[in-house]
Formats: structure tokens, C-alpha cells, sequence
């Protein structure tokens, strides 16, 4: 017996990205959960303590600092990232060759590692051979302190992190925005709608899962921007910089205090998937419902 | 402080990212049991010695032994997995003090105490200060690998020429040349102070002054209210006031010494004076030669405190990195025959010699005065056979923990965030 048009593929063809998840997804999060009950360096077995790390949690200064870190860097992002994305995505998606142009150099970064484009943007600002000297040379400013300034070191990497994933969700909005009808637009210029308000009112709301799926993207990825930070300022000046994934790693990898780390772990895990979970609840992205109804 | 060997930071990507993909980066299989594993950090010029030292050895030798290197970061983690599992290397590079004491406390290293005494020409090699770091409750647990590596203080001959200023011999002379200098326009001291390693170096130097080694051997030692002392928190305050003076400059918390913007400061004559460790030489050849070859580098010893209860001639640094024997090996005899037959043999100190290191060995005056670099060799060499201690480098002294957290609280107390009284206190409760 055929299967129908409108059924879904069987269980047996998801298998094998399952084993895949469960082998590289899963299981780590299960093993981090033990060891999260266990004190242990690395060497030798780990020892059982039961709720010692997690109860070490809350008294940890440099969690619930690096908590609120994260969140002002995870919300720094989006509102950085998720504006300028989409007015750059939905011009990038006109016809224009010179678009095409202009945007294909935009993407660049894209094809540069995280490291390669965090070590790029250490030497940029550094203030007397980087940006700040030539600065001074030019405009007699003093160098300025960016990544030494516990103040301004975190807004440095929020715009390295801006220079480096924008291009990525550009991308994402040129295409959506690509697959807009174009009858809608003609619509609204029957009715004598302004490119403002056309963009308003038809191009974003049409756009409003690839915002929603962006967003995820944006909020969920700041939690684990380790990289960039590590290398730019390592949680410096002091612990100005220094988020939850960053601590977790000097927990796990620097003080070989893999327990702890792995409690740390949990929490990332656990906050990572309230933060999607909620994003797609409060957007009604879980329903699918279609945007373009009648066309 | 441990550069020796401190870390491009971009191999820590690298590894972070291979964990998130793996949890772990595979092994490359049990290690075969008829040839003896031989763990050391990537360094071409230091690996070749070693191989040589291997071949002489595997010539002799049934058990053939087989070097195998990894880059810094990964290094610490890699070992500490290994250790205690059938991929454990025989043989391991180390830093010697609190991190070979991580590994002596379960039970995992040989203890080499025996061999010592069998082979008392060779034990009595080395410098005894440099020894004594991989000596744990009395008993040795390593021999020393590599040159010693004690933190100097370097300056900019013509930049204190064209002030009028000797090189700083007591701290009130450095205090002195800190004013002028900044009167002058130029930084006076340069602090990579993004890495907190390098202001531990003023912190270490400062209590063994005020207080003597006996203060962090306190520490060390894990004694209650050891972080107390006063000779600490005058240290810290001495720091915060350096800070305030002006003495490193309006940017020193951005500096990064890995990228050699600190060298290169220096170098051009934006600062006059920088506190390193001896490896900045090599740095310097390095990135800029001609400021090397124009013998325009000048480097001394930190400077004495008149009022200090410390010895003037002590000194901080990396004493030298260890070769320790995994206690579950089953090559130790091998092992230890290797070691005592290479790691003072006159072909390994002077290789070692040549590649520009200063080995922990006696009497190499006369090899030292014929190498490249004759001048600096033999001061080095001088400062560590005078000095009366040599305290290891904080950061590896202590246990990972305890190291990770004082080197966050000093960049706090740098940066006039913390004051002494409250990192004592952060420290002392982290006990």
C-alpha cells in the first residue's frame, strides 16, 4: 500500500539525525549532568558530593555576576543585531546589481573564523599600535582604553560580535524578504501606500518568522559567544567581561574544577532552552501559521 | 607567569571548540607498552634537544623512548585526563610546585627521591633552588628540563640616558625615575596588564621584598590567615599606588602581552622600563632585533626595598619546567635511567646552551660566556646561582583554583576595583 501525498515520512527516517543528537547532543548533557553530583579534577574517578556544587551556586558572586553579564550581552546583541539585519536584509533583497555588490562584500566576515576575526579586532583596538594611535595621529584624541575599560570592553565585543554575525542574518532576511509576494506590494501601492509604510506593514510582517527564527539564533548564540570573548578581553579587565560560558570554562579547564563547571553547564543548558522555549511561545512561532492567507 | 610556554591564546579556541565537539579530542590510541611515551610541549628548538637526547638513549637502550608534543593549553588538560588511564605517558613535562602536587596528591607520580640519592653527581648538577621546586613533602618528584626563567627587570637604555636616570637599584630610585619619566611624556613602566600574570610578577616581588619567601611559602602551604599578612596587603597597596602615580601608563589594563605590543612598547621608547620574565629576550630577537643588536635593551635585577624584611638578592620567576615518571609506568627503571643519563649530560646543557637557555645547572660559566647572547646568559645565570630563594611563580605554585582567583582579584585591585583588605579576605575565604 502507497502512502498518501500528504503524509509525513516515517520514524525510520529521522533515525539517523536522532543518533546523531542523541550521540553528540544528548549524551554529553546526560554525562554533564552526573558529573554536575561529583567533585572531580580530571584525574582519577569522580567523587559523588551531591548538591555541594549546586548548592555552591547561588553564593557564587561570579555566577550571578556572569548571569547578568550574559543577559546584557545576549540583550545588547539583539538590539544591535536584529534591527540592523533587517534594513540591511530587506535592502540587500532589491533587484539592483549594485546591491548585489555592495552586499556580497558585506558578507565577508562570514567566511572568517571567530578566532581569526576576535584576534583581528584585539589587535584593532589596542591603543597604541591599533586604531586609538591612529586616531590620536589624525584627530590629536587621546588612545582610549576600549578593552581595558571595564565599561566599554563589553560594548567592544558586542560590536565585534555585530561585525561578525550580521552578515549572517542579512542573509536570512534577504531571503525571506526575496520570497515576498510582489502582489502585495502592488496592493499597497494601489492604495497609495508609502515605501515606509509598505515596509512597515507588509515587509515586516511578512518577515515575521524569519525574525522570530533570527532572534532565537541571536538570543540563544549569545549564550555560548565564548570564543570572541576568551580571546578578546578573557572576561577582562577583571571580570567586567567575564560571562557565565567563560567562567564555566575557567571552572572546567582552568581550575579543573569539573563538577562545578558542570553545574554551570546545566544552568547554561537549562536557561539556553527556557530562553528558546519562550521566545517561540510568547511569538506563536510553534503554531506555523501562515502568513500569506488567500494568496 | 608561566610563559615559558604560556599559551597563543588561540590554541585554547581551538581546544574549546574540539571539546564542544567531542567532549575530549579521541586519543590516539593505547599507548604501545613496548616503547616508553615521552609527554613535552611543542617548542621546536627545546623538542629537537630532547629528541636527540631520545636517539642517544633508544641507541643503548631496550625500551626506546618516543617524544610526544602538545601545545600549551591543551597540554594541561590532555595530561590531566590522561594521567590514571591506559593512555597515560610514562614520562611528562611539568611546571613542577602546586601543579605537579595536583598529580603527587593522587597517588600518580614516581617518586625519584632514591634515584637522587643513587646518583648523587648527577642530583648535585643542578641548582639546588631549582630542585627543590618539584620536591614535595620532602621527596623529589621531578628533574629539571629546562633553562631557568627568573623575571628581570629590562629597560630602554637610551630612553634613561636622554632622562638622566640609572637603572633603578633601590625602589625609592624607581619611584624617583617614575617621576621624571612621566614629566618626561613617557610611560614609565610598561604592564601588560590584560593578562593578570604580569602584574602578579610587581605583587610576588613586592611581598618577598616587604615580607620574605617565608610569606607565600605560608600561602603555599595552605596556612590559615596566611593571605592576612601585612606584607601582603602593603604589597597590594604598593601596587594600587604605582597605579595612581601613573607609573604604567593611562592603558596598561588593555596591554597584551601575547601580541608583543608590550615588547614592542619598550622597543620603540614609549616606555623606559618593563618587568618580565627572562623569555622576553627571546621576544625581542624576535620582533625587534635591531633594538637588541643596537645594545640599546639593558635589564637588572628588581630593585631592593631599604625597609624590606626580604632578601635583596631573592628573586620570582619559573625556576625551570620538570620531567616527572608516571607512577603506574611500567618503563620506570627505564625511565629513570633515561633521565638521569640525559637531563645533565653535557651534550643536553650545552644544546640547551646554544639554543639560547640557561640551563639549572653548576658551573657553566665558562659554556655560558661563549654563547650568543654571553652578556645576558651569564646575568641570568649569575642572578639564580646568587639569589638565596627562588620562588616559583605564583600562578604554578599554587593549586589551579586558588591561582585562577588570584589572578581575577589582582587585575580587580589593579584597576582600584578591590581594595587589599577585601582581596585578602576573597582570598582567605576561598580556603
Amino acid at each position: 500500500m502507497s502512502s498518501s501525498p500528504t503524509e509525513r515520512p516515517g520514524f525510520a527516517w529521522i533515525t539517523p539525525a536522532l543518533l546523531f543528537f542523541a550521540l553528540f547532543g544528548l549524551g554529553p548533557v546526560v554525562v554533564v549532568g552526573y558529573l554536575s553530583f561529583t567533585s572531580w579534577s580530571g584525574l582519577g574517578d569522580p567523587e559523588w558530593v551531591g548538591l555541594a556544587n549546586w548548592s555552591a551556586l547561588p553564593g557564587d558572586g561570579q555566577v550571578r555576576g556572569g548571569l547578568a553579564i550574559t543577559l546584557s550581552l545576549t540583550v545588547l546583541c539583539w538590539v544591535t543585531q536584529t534591527p540592523l539585519a533587517l534594513a540591511f536584509g530587506v535592502w540587500a533583497a532589491g533587484p539592483q546589481k549594485s546591491r548585489a555588490v555592495v552586499s556580497a562584500i558585506f558578507f565577508l566576515p562570514l567566511l572568517l573564523s571567530t578566532a581569526a576575526i576576535a584576534l583581528v579586532w584585539q589587535a584593532l583596538f589596542e591603543p597604541h599600535f591599533g586604531i586609538p594611535a591612529q586616531l590620536e595621529d589624525w584627530f590629536g584624541l587621546t588612545p582610549s582604553n576600549v578593552l581595558g575599560d571595564p565599561t566599554w570592553a563589553l560594548y567592544a565585543i558586542v560590536f565585534v560580535l555585530l561585525w561578525q554575525f550580521l552578515p549572517f542574518h542579512m542573509l536570512l532576511y534577504q531571503a525571506a524578504a526575496r520570497q515576498v509576494p510582489h502582489s502585495l506590494y502592488e496592493a499597497a501601492e494601489l492604495d497609495g501606500a508609502s515605501g515606509f509604510q509598505r515596509f512597515l506593514h507588509i515587509t515586516v510582517p511578512q518577515l515575521r518568522h524569519t525574525v522570530i527564527a533570527s532572534s532565537v539564533l541571536i538570543l540563544v548564540g549569545s549564550m555560548t559567544y565564548f570564543e570572541t570573548v576568551l580571546l578578546l578581553t578573557a572576561g577582562g579587565p577583571g571580570n567586567a567581561t567575564r560571562i557565565l560560558p567563560l567562567h564555566m570554562y575557567e571552572q572546567g579547564f582552568v581550575s579543573f574544577e569539573m563538577g562545578y563547571a558542570s553545574a554551570i553547564a546545566v544552568l547554561l543548558v537549562i536557561l539556553g532552552t527556557g530562553l528558546s522555549l519562550l521566545v517561540v511561545r510568547v511569538t506563536g512561532y510553534s503554531r506555523m501559521s501562515s502568513q500569506r492567507e488567500g494568496l | 607567569m608561566s610563559r615559558t610556554y604560556r599559551v597563543p591564546a588561540i590554541s585554547s579556541a581551538s581546544l574549546a571548540l574540539c571539546l564542544t565537539l567531542t567532549t575530549g579530542c579521541g586519543t590516539s590510541g593505547p599507548a604501545d607498552s613496548a616503547s616508553m611515551q615521552v609527554w613535552a610541549l611543542e617548542d621546536a628548538a627545546v623538542n629537537e634537544i630532547v629528541e636527540q637526547g631520545i636517539d642517544a638513549h633508544n641507541e643503548s637502550q631496550e625500551v626506546p623512548a618516543e617524544l610526544v608534543t602538545f601545545v600549551n593549553d591543551a597540554y594541561k588538560q590532555r595530561l590531566q585526563v590522561a594521567l590514571g588511564s591506559p593512555n597515560a605517558p610514562d614520562v611528562f613535562f611539568n611546571w613542577g610546585g602546586g601543579n605537579l602536587a595536583e598529580y603527587t596528591s593522587q597517588n600518580q607520580v614516581y617518586d625519584m627521591t632514591q634515584d637522587l640519592d643513587d646518583n648523587p653527581e648527577f642530583r648535585d648538577a643542578f641548582l639546588p633552588s631549582v630542585l627543590d621546586v618539584a620536591r614535595i613533602d620532602g621527596s623529589y618528584y621531578g628533574v629539571p628540563l629546562l633553562g631557568v626563567q627568573p623575571v628581570v627587570m629590562y629597560y630602554n637604555k637610551p630612553v634613561l640616558d636622554s632622562a638622566g636616570l640609572e637603572p633603578p637599584e633601590t625602589y625609592d630610585d624607581l619611584l624617583e625615575a617614575v617621576e621624571t619619566l612621566k614629566e618626561q611624556g613617557t610611560t614609565p613602566i610598561t604592564l601588560p596588564g590584560a593578562q593578570g600574570w604580569t602584574q602578579l610578577m610587581w605583587f610576588s616581588y613586592l611581598v618577598d621584598r616587604i615580607g620574605g619567601p617565608e610569606v607565600f611559602q605560608a600561602i603555599a602551604d595552605q596556612e590559615e590567615g596566611s593571605w592576612n599578612d601585612p606584607a601582603v596587603v602593603q604589597a597590594l597597596e604598593m601596587c594600587q599606588e604605582l597605579v595612581e602615580l601613573g607609573a604604567f601608563g593611562p592603558n596598561f589594563s588593555s596591554i597584551d602581552y601575547d601580541n608583543g605590543s608590550a615588547s614592542a612598547l619598550l622597543a620603540t621608547g614609549e616606555s623606559a622600563m618593563f618587568l618580565m620574565g627572562s623569555w622576553d629576550l627571546a621576544q625581542q630577537m624576535e620582533n625587534n632585533p635591531e633594538f637588541v643588536e643596537n645594545d640599546e635593551l639593558g635589564y637588572t635585577s628588581f630593585p631592593v626595598l631599604e625597609e624590606g624584611a626580604g632578601e635583596p638578592n631573592a628573586i620570582v620567576g619559573n625556576p625551570s619546567n620538570f620531567f616527572s615518571i608516571n607512577e603506574t609506568s611500567t618503563h620506570t627503571d627505564a625511565a629513570v635511567d633515561f633521565l638521569v643519563e640525559t637531563m645533565a649530560s653535557d651534550e643536553y646543557v650545552d644544546e640547551l646552551i646554544d639554543a639560547g637557555q640557561v640551563p639549572a645547572v653548576e658551573g657553566i660559566e665558562e659554556e655560558l660566556q661563549q654563547s650568543d647572547h654571553a652578556a645576558f646568559a651569564a646575568f641570568t645565570h649569575q642572578l639564580v646561582s646568587q639569589a638565596p630563594t627562588f620562588t616559583q611563580s605564583w600562578d604554578q605554585a599554587l593549586p589551579p583554583a586558588e591561582a585562577e582567583a588570584m589572578l581575577t582579584n589582582l587585575q580587580l585591585v589593579f584597576l582600584q576595583d578591590l581594595t587589599p583588605e577585601e582581596f585578602t579576605q576573597e582570598m582567605e575565604q576561598l580556603r
